[in-house]
């Protein structure tokens, strides 16, 4: 094996690792503006800054930005480290990364100047979405290419869910985004319409919607999990068969939980009935998944106390554990007639986005920072923990006034008088969420300082590093 | 609800993909060994710095050898 001879691609990983701290702050400071604007009105500026134009910037930036850029920085150093070959076409790995920013930027042009396609999690306009579709292909070959060339028979788990998010999204992508351009408007300032309509439209919308949840950020997100928990923790995953299991699992049941965010439309009854069944039956699996994160510390709980990085990650799939129980029962429809449309929803979402995506983000990219930049560890480790408590508050406050406002709002709209009238106006429950909005807003705030701390730490931890690519390893242990 | 019409035979087309691709990993031995995998990705030192420089040298002296487990499906000791 004259493997030894070649170093694994960690340029891309590295850039891909830095931009995703940038875009975690750009999101999360967009996040916090559209907070603050439902507690001061008067923050709305111009078209181009208000909520609506913001609020899909916001969900862009942070799923696609900083979610997407740490599963390209973890899927790429993944692959390569446990298939123990360099990047496939690195070209290609250079263009996914320079593409997916360009994507970025178009994002955050377009959709404050008005040009969306006004599908929820989907809005960019044709173009983009062409754009997408280009670098997603090129990140297809690079990572399965890398699988092809793997230098040990068996494909670590963690890949197998990276690889599925690939295959998924790229099939999300393509029928969701089918849409019919304007040509006439021409390409500087596109307008398109779906290819379906009306209640088609919306399960379209929704199958694409959750199933983007599903694989963008759950199964990605658990590839990253099945990786860095156990590195991080020096111990092998609580049960490899279960983490197998997991993964089929999954990958089987989880196709048809959309229609779940229909309820009570003019969906089929049927149709809302097969969403919400699904939905339950996916407890199974990703609980099965969490315990097994979990449980990897079993007999080692001390390692909890100062290690951060097993902090952020071992948080973050209680957090998993939390919301994946919560959206189930909020599936339920008679908890959903109660639920839908409320806040609880939003604090359901970033239960979710801060606590499980977020927080598992911030775990494997301080794991990655000090090996891509020659250090043997970040900058500061007290800074790491303050990161992790400042986030843990930030979040903590975030869910639990958006749970008091969501069954508030919930419950004042149902409330009817003795005559079938509505007993409050819509107006007087915002009146009510207005102290939670301010308390969120806190959490929001608090959470984005702990994403300064950690570009602060970045930077430092950079400074004076060496940007060496470590070499290719011959796989060690095989008959082991 | 035609847009079920496409949705559905969607996903039966994707469960079939999907099961070919688990038959295949079945057919392919990846799951013969189930507790091996756990331990071997602890085993891939990523440290940088001092370890960094020593560790290809080691690494070499356990020669791979990928071929027999991808191509047979013969029963391995799987002891752990």
């Amino acid at each position: 094996m004259s493997a030894t001879q070649s170093t694994y691609n960690y340029k891309v990983v590295r850039q891909f690792a830095v931009m995703t701290v940038i875009w975690g702050i750009v999101g999360m400071l967009v996040g916090v503006i559209i907070a603050a604007q439902l507690v001061w009105p008067d923050l709305n500026f111009g078209p181009w800054l208000t909520y609506g134009r913001l609020r899909p910037l916001h969900t862009n930036a942070v799923i696609f930005a900083f979610g997407g850029c740490a599963l390209f920085a973890t899927s790429y150093y993944v692959v390569q480290r446990t298939s123990h070959a360099r990047l496939f076409a690195g070209g290609l790995a250079a263009f996914t990364f320079w593409g997916w920013q360009l994507v970025i930027l178009l994002a955050a042009l377009s959709l404050p100047l008005g040009f969306t396609s006004g599908k929820e999690y989907a809005e960019l306009e044709w173009p983009i979405d062409i754009l997408i579709t280009l670098v997603w292909v090129s990140y297809a070959i690079v990572f399965f290419g890398t699988i092809a060339k793997r230098k040990v028979s068996h494909i670590y788990v963690a890949n197998w869910f990276f690889g599925s998010m690939i295959l998924t999204v790229a099939v999300l992508h393509l029928v969701n985004s089918a849409e019919i351009p304007v040509f006439a408007a021409g390409i500087l300032t596109p307008k398109s319409y779906s290819a379906y309509a009306g209640v088609q439209d919306a399960m379209v919308q929704w199958w694409y919607g959750h199933n983007a949840v599903g694989f963008f950020l759950t199964t990605g997100f658990l590839g990253i999990m099945y990786y860095f928990v156990p590195k991080q923790a020096g111990r092998p995953i609580y049960s490899y068969r279960l983490s197998v299991v997991h993964f089929w699992a999954l990958i089987f049941t989880y196709m048809w939980a959309g229609p779940h965010h229909l309820h009570y439309t003019a969906l089929p009854d049927w149709t809302q009935s097969v969403g919400m069944i699904f939905s339950l039956i996916l407890l199974a699996p990703s609980w099965g998944g969490m315990i097994n994160g979990i449980m990897t510390l079993s007999g080692a709980w001390g390692k909890l106390r100062d290690d951060p990085i097993l902090k952020f990650l071992i948080t973050s799939l209680s957090f998993y554990g939390m919301s994946t129980f919560e959206g189930p029962m909020m599936s339920i429809k008679t908890v959903n007639a109660l639920s839908h449309y409320t806040d609880w929803t939003v604090g359901h979402v970033h239960s979710g986005a801060l606590g499980w995506v977020a927080m598992i983000t911030i775990g494997s990219m301080y794991y990655l920072l000090p090996r891509l930049f020659g250090k043997p560890q970040m900058h500061s480790v007290k800074l790491m923990t303050v990161h992790f408590w400042v986030a843990t508050i930030g979040i903590v406050l975030y869910i639990a006034s958006m749970w008091i406002a969501g069954v508030m709002q919930g419950l004042m709209w149902r409330t009817s008088n003795p005559d079938g009238t509505l007993a409050y106006s819509f107006v007087e429950s915002v009146k009510a969420t207005y102290p939670f909005w301010a308390i969120r807003l806190v959490g929001g705030v608090l959470f984005l300082s702990g994403m300064l701390i950690m570009a602060y730490n970045m930077f430092k931890t950079m400074a004076g590093g060496s940007t060496v690519d470590a070499p290719v390893l011959v796989p060690a242990g095989q008959h082991a | 609800m035609e847009s079920l019409y496409l949705l559905i035979p969607l996903s039966v087309v994707l469960v079939f993909l999907i099961g070919l691709v688990f038959w295949w990993s079945l057919r392919s031995g990846q799951f013969d060994d189930l507790e091996g995998p756990g331990y071997r990705v602890l085993m891939d030192d990523d440290k940088l710095g001092d370890s960094s420089a020593e560790a290809p040298d080691i690494a070499p002296d356990l020669t791979p050898d990928p071929a027999s487990s991808a191509g047979e499906n013969g029963k391995k000791d799987v002891s752990g």
